[in-house]
């Protein structure tokens, strides 16, 4: 038990529910003023979040109470441990060597995963359905995210996120790869959306119509911590596309160098930046500008589609490779 | 340190039988100009996410038990904000037998039939409510004015009870053809008299 350890065991999840929870409240600020509203101020997450737990959680009379109150714990849990999984620019990620892309996939299942475990056990109708979505939804996506990810495995000829990170993927492959690596990143980007239930995708959560769906019975603190898994999973998630994307460090970029302690700083507020500009392209542009698709839409345009698009990419990318 | 619980204010929009025009309204101060997020105020879709019940309508009496419901699935601590004339006090339909009448007549119920004391209620009349008032309504929450209304009573105590019991029954038997008024003979110098 290092220093090391502690600090990660500790400052990260903390680190980890900050970071999320001012993206989102950056997010929900564009996103007003994309609709020319004021909007939020930019702590109101923090806010929110103190707010739900503050207040009582209520568990409903037919609902499994122990799977119920559960599974925001896990769903929470799976998000930080996702979070350790990613290098930070330069800064290497605390659990590198102990898993790797393989283990980011099944992470990010799982967080889906308790949240229709959870819809399923707490007895509404409105929560079953939702959970059904999720189900489809997951079915769905997991598809073309794999395929992302089996391409990347390709050209490194490994899963390990921190070989990855290390040489810029664009500079590994010729002009062939590029058009694939191009079709694998819109495949991906499309898949954000649906990954971290937001508009259009955020159909197991479609307010209008099944009143939050999933986390219709959910109330007090285990609302908080499912607030708290979404917003460090949004975040995890595009840290994520700019770690296999867009790894290059700011001394590449800019030609600058830095000494030690200085250039930790700066590659951390770049990656920061890097992450925050992918997320408002990914995630809110996107969230603001369209509307909720139905569930057989969402899932013939990932099954078709994407799908279509993800394979063309990994073809491509196979061509240059072998 | 802030007070989160006026900072972020999660509302569930509840029609007990309004005409439209007041949802509309609650809507409406969503949109770019009135903005009501900007005060942290949001539409949640589930009773159980939510801290305040928009109520509009004088509430129907067949929507008495669904009201109830919503008001019991909201965690604690719950505002109500009564929206419009009617939610306030019937509005144009305070007589009506179909409704109980607003929102006053509705606690009454609450307390007598279901046992439940009620909330702390915001009024917002206007028919429908103008979004300036329901971001008056928000100014209230947020803490930032206070609402201009005459303070009431509405936990009664005990020998008051007895007493407005009596009373009632007093004031009901004048009203009743059977009731013999007590004769009080006044004893006086009468004029002419020796
Ligand atoms: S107050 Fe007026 S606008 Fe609102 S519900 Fe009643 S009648 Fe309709």
């Amino acid at each position: 038990m290092t220093l090391a350890t502690i600090f990660y065991a500790i400052g990260f999840p903390l680190l980890g529910i900050i970071l999320g929870l001012l993206y989102k409240g950056i997010d929900r600020k564009i996103s007003a003023r994309m609709t020319s509203r004021i909007g939020p101020p930019i702590r109101q997450p923090f806010w929110d979040v103190g707010k739900l737990l503050i207040k009582e959680t209520v568990v409903p009379e037919n609902a499994v109470a122990w799977i119920f109150n559960v599974m925001p714990i896990v769903a929470l849990a799976s998000s930080m441990t996702l979070l350790l999984y990613i290098p930070f620019g330069i800064i290497k990620a605390p659990l590198e060597g102990y898993g790797d892309l393989v283990v980011i996939l099944y992470l990010l299942t799982l967080q889906a995963l308790a949240m229709a475990i959870g819809g399923f056990s707490a007895g509404s109708p409105f929560a079953s359905v939702g959970a059904q979505r999720e189900m489809i939804l997951m079915m769905s996506y997991e598809m073309p995210l794999a395929i992302v990810i089996t391409g990347f495995a390709l050209i490194y000829k490994s899963f390990s996120l921190s070989t990855i990170a290390l040489t810029p993927v664009w500079t590994l492959v010729g002009p062939v790869g590029w058009i694939g690596l191009l079709l694998l990143l819109a495949a991906l980007l499309i898949v954000t959306p649906a990954e971290l239930a937001k508009l259009p995708f955020d159909i197991a959560e479609a307010e209008t119509e099944i009143a939050e769906g999933l986390l219709s019975e959910y109330s007090g603190r285990n609302l908080a911590l499912f607030y708290l898994s979404d917003a460090v999973r949004s975040f995890a998630m595009v840290a994520l596309e700019v770690a296999l994307f867009f790894p290059f460090t700011f001394s590449q970029g800019f030609g600058l160098q830095f000494s030690e302690p200085v250039s930790y700083i700066i590659e951390g507020l770049w990656f920061l930046a890097k992450v925050l500009i992918l997320y408002i392209l990914a995630v809110t542009l996107v969230r603001t500008s369209f509307a909720r698709f139905r569930i057989e839409q969402a899932s013939r345009l990932f099954w078709t589609y994407v799908n279509i698009m993800a394979l063309l990419g990994l073809i491509l990318v196979a061509l240059e490779v072998m | 340190m802030v007070d989160v619980l006026k900072k972020s204010i999660w509302v569930f929009h509840l029609n007990s039988g309004s005409c439209n025009g007041c949802d509309i309204e609650v809507l409406d101060v969503f949109t770019p100009r009135p903005d009501f997020e900007r005060f942290g105020v949001k539409l949640v879709p589930s009773p159980r996410h939510a801290d305040a019940i928009a109520l509009t309508g004088p509430i129907t009496r067949a929507m008495v038990p669904k009201v109830v419901e919503a008001i019991k699935a909201l965690p604690e601590p719950k505002i109500v904000l009564a929206i419009g004339a009617c939610a306030c006090g019937g509005g144009i339909w305070h007589d009506t037998y179909v409704v109980v009448g607003g929102i006053d007549e509705f606690y009454k119920i609450l307390k007598e039939e279901y046992g439940m004391d009620p909330p702390t209620t915001i009024y917002i009349p206007g028919c429908p409510a103008k979004p300036e008032a329901l971001i008056y309504a928000a100014g209230i929450l947020a803490d930032i004015i206070k609402q201009k209304q005459r303070r009431r009573e509405d936990v009664i105590r005990e020998e008051d009870e007895e007493k407005r019991k009596i009373e009632t029954i007093i004031r009901e038997e004048i009203g009743s053809r059977h009731f013999l008024p007590k004769i009080i003979v006044k004893r006086g110098p009468r004029e002419g008299s020796v």
